[in-house]
């Protein structure tokens, strides 16, 4: 009997694995174009609000972020819950923010100083005081090309 | 015959590397694509230097936003979903209107002599303002302008603005120039 049973299951052969790792490669290399490595720790809470009317970011080398929000559960002991600015990895003030421009124009070509920009990731409920004074904050180090971080919202007709 | 000594490299764990590689890869990247309002602020004041000349109040366009996040729009309190068309409305100042703004000739390429209106768009927002709002309604002002170009260029072009050649943009872009400028920050009052 076992010998019958067998013979009928011989009939489907086990499926080829081989290509396998050639597709999982495929897969890694999309993932390696696609992608960019992430270079923050996200120390706030940022979900930026939605607006239709918005241009992507080119040339992301040239883009330095300031991420604005309520600090997240874990470091609300030592920061409370106001809204606080996040440069790089680190919470700072606003009078931190010359500083941290003037740094980031150092690690950039001098040529490419002009093109620089801003990118305002701030969260949806936070209120303007503080991103006013970082409006103000960059206009004093001369930044002034800026972008509100935004996400793409269909429009409603 | 010493061929032979050299075996076949074993593949089969090959998956199990590129597996990993491509989980370190998933999580150690981000994929989202940057995007938003793109502004240019203004350089900072100079003491010294003279303000430039007021500007003749029909050709001002003021949005205020409160802290309770209402809007405010030449005197009078405007719903958020009507602030486009009001806006559309006061810079292309369609049937020449006085309190709307004056139009001076400009010769533009493609269009010959063409009436620019003057319009500025003054926005002002309390510190107390959400930033949902703000962003709102910097969309909407935006979304304005992009409209009366497009609109412009279908009826000039036949095509939208976006599909135009850099100098007929331009050509369109000199005709509704977006000119959104914010005041020097102060507090436009409202309950905290």
């Amino acid at each position: 009997m076992a010998k019958f049973g067998r013979k009928g299951k011989g009939g489907m052969p086990a499926i080829s694995t081989s290509s396998l790792p050639d597709i999982v490669f495929m897969l890694l290399f999309f993932f390696m174009v696609t992608t960019v490595m992430r270079e923050t720790t996200l120390k706030v809470k940022n979900v930026v609000p939605y607006a239709s009317e918005i241009k992507k970011l080119e040339k992301k080398s040239l883009v330095s972020y300031v991420y604005v929000g309520e600090p997240k559960k874990a470091f609300q002991h030592i920061h409370g819950t106001e809204a606080k600015i996040q440069l790089n990895d680190a919470f700072a003030k606003i009078s931190d923010i010359a500083d941290w421009i003037i740094s980031e124009r150092l690690e950039r070509d001098e040529k490419e100083v002009p093109f620089m920009t801003t990118s305002l990731k701030v969260d949806s409920k936070t209120k303007m005081g503080i991103v006013t004074d970082i409006k103000q904050a960059l206009r004093k180090a001369s930044a002034l090309k800026i972008n509100y971080s935004t996400k793409k919202e269909v429009p409603v007709e | 015959m010493a061929r032979r000594d050299a075996p076949e490299v074993n593949a089969g764990s090959m998956a199990d590397i590129a597996f990993m590689l491509l989980i370190f890869f998933l999580v150690a990247t981000t994929m989202d694509v940057d995007s938003g309002i793109s502004r240019i602020l203004p350089p900072i004041i100079e003491d010294d230097v003279e303000p430039p000349p007021p500007i003749k109040e029909r050709n001002v366009f003021v949005v205020l936003i409160n802290s309770n996040n209402k809007l405010l729009v030449e005197g009078s309190p405007l719903d958020i979903s009507q602030l486009r068309d009001k806006a559309k409305e006061f810079i292309a100042n369609p049937s020449d209107l006085d309190n709307l703004p004056a139009k001076k000739d400009v010769e533009v390429d493609f269009f010959g002599s063409y009436e620019v209106s003057k319009q500025v768009i003054s926005l002002q927002n309390d510190r107390g303002t959400s930033y949902k709002m703000y962003i709102k309604v910097q969309n909407e002002l935006a979304a304005a302008y992009n409209e009366l170009r497009d609109e412009l260029s279908l009826q000039k072009f036949g095509k939208p603005y976006s599909e135009l050649s850099k100098d007929k943009r331009k050509a369109v872009k000199r005709i509704f120039p977006q000119r959104i400028s914010e005041a020097e920050p102060k507090n436009v009052g409202g309950a905290e």
